[in-house]
């Protein structure tokens, strides 16, 4: 039996959250220049031929918005879905296990993604 | 997992429909929830009709004259019925909001009445709000000063005071949170729209000296951060207050006091 104040107040205030909170409003903010910036390259170099893409992909400045985009995004989706898991997922190894693959998950597809990109930049 | 359906025993079946009130002309027809916790039986929608003529213009006013005419076992909290005291907080029509100053009126069709949602039921219109007033309380709604006491009171400047307009007019009749879906999934740990305005009217109090213990106390991912500002807290509340304002004021304070 415990009482109800002692069953709000739980293990206490974690102390943390804030850095999460700022990140996501940073990251939003530079997704919304570096999605902009992504979708430009896309759109120019729609029909293409695969000469193009690897020259275009080639220039520093390119390659570099490229991989900023990729982490910015990666780390907003990781900070998003962790937000959903904790709303909606109460069993705690469940939540556990899920709060891992969600960060294993953003990591493998920023890891991926920024190795193609570097990959075609750098010609290998 | 969130659950989406309610359990077997909480799914609402049909009640009973109460006679129409003799000689009537002018008649209303009311749907409300009723459950007895001391019986097995499933909550179900009892339909009444009301006197128009013989009963005042708001809900509360049929609930009322419904407990006197009709049911006396029809079950509802009510005190000041002018919208000052918070007890008559219920689910009318879809919307949480005070059968004392909801009009019958505003209604299309049946007035369709039900206790708060996603909160235990004592009984009918009765939600337990145990957990909502232990809330309340964790955030420690009191002034806090370390100087010693004036002789006379803590001064405190016009602009000052103007300050907590907006917040000190809250009358915790839960309508708020008890609208937020955030709340709904996680009212153990996350301390909800009214618990939070509150804490806030204490926060930008200029005389009080422990906002930092203040703001120490709210940092953490569930007791603030659940809140991602869906805004049916101020879309319900029936004083006009925007608490998901407040919050978003006491996550500021979290990003200022780091940069």
């Amino acid at each position: 039996m415990r009482t109800p104040l002692s069953r709000i107040r739980g293990l206490g205030a974690a102390h943390h959250g804030t850095e999460h909170f700022w990140q996501q409003r940073v990251t939003a903010a530079a997704n919304v220049l570096l999605l902009v910036v992504l979708i430009g390259i896309m759109v120019t170099l729609v029909g293409s031929t695969h000469a193009t893409v690897v020259a275009t992909l080639s220039k520093p400045l390119v390659a570099v918005l490229l991989v900023a985009a990729i982490i910015s995004v990666s780390i907003h989706m990781r900070l998003g879905m962790q937000i959903i898991i904790e709303d909606y997922v109460h069993t705690p190894f469940r939540k556990v296990v899920l709060l891992m693959l969600n960060t294993f998950f953003t990591w493998g597809v920023a890891l991926t993604c920024i190795y193609a990109v570097l990959k075609i930049s750098f010609g290998l | 997992m969130v659950e989406l359906t309610l359990p077997k025993n909480s799914r609402v079946v049909e009640g009973k429909t109460w006679p129409k009130p003799e000689g009537a002309t002018n008649v209303e027809e009311l749907r409300v929830y009723r459950y007895d916790p001391d019986s097995d039986a499933n909550p179900r929608i009892d339909t009444y009709y009301v006197d128009r003529d013989d009963c005042g213009p708001m809900v509360l006013d049929a609930l009322i004259w419904i407990k006197n005419n009709v049911d006396p076992t029809l079950t509802f909290r009510r005190s000041c019925r002018e919208g000052i005291c918070g007890s008559c907080a219920m689910n009318i029509d879809g919307t949480n909001t005070l059968a004392c100053t909801c009009g019958m009126d505003e209604s299309k069709g049946a007035v369709k009445v039900y206790p708060l949602p996603h909160m235990a039921v004592v009984k009918d219109l009765v939600p337990d709000l145990t957990g909502f007033y232990a809330q309340h309380a964790s955030i420690e709604p009191w002034l806090k000063t370390e100087t010693p006491e004036p002789s006379a009171e803590w001064k405190q400047s016009r602009e000052d005071r103007e300050k907590l307009d907006g917040l000190y007019e809250c009358i915790l009749c839960a309508c708020c949170s008890a609208s937020c879906p955030s709340y709904w999934w996680n009212s153990d740990r996350y301390l909800g729209p009214a618990a939070l305005l509150q804490a806030y009217r204490w926060i930008d109090d200029s005389r009080d000296e422990a906002t930092g213990e203040r703001l120490d106390n709210l940092e953490d991912p569930f007791r603030l951060y659940r809140c991602h500002t869906i805004m049916n807290c101020a879309n319900t509340c029936p004083k006009g207050l925007n608490p998901a304002k407040a919050i978003a004021e006491i996550k500021k304070k979290m990003v200022t006091r780091q940069l």
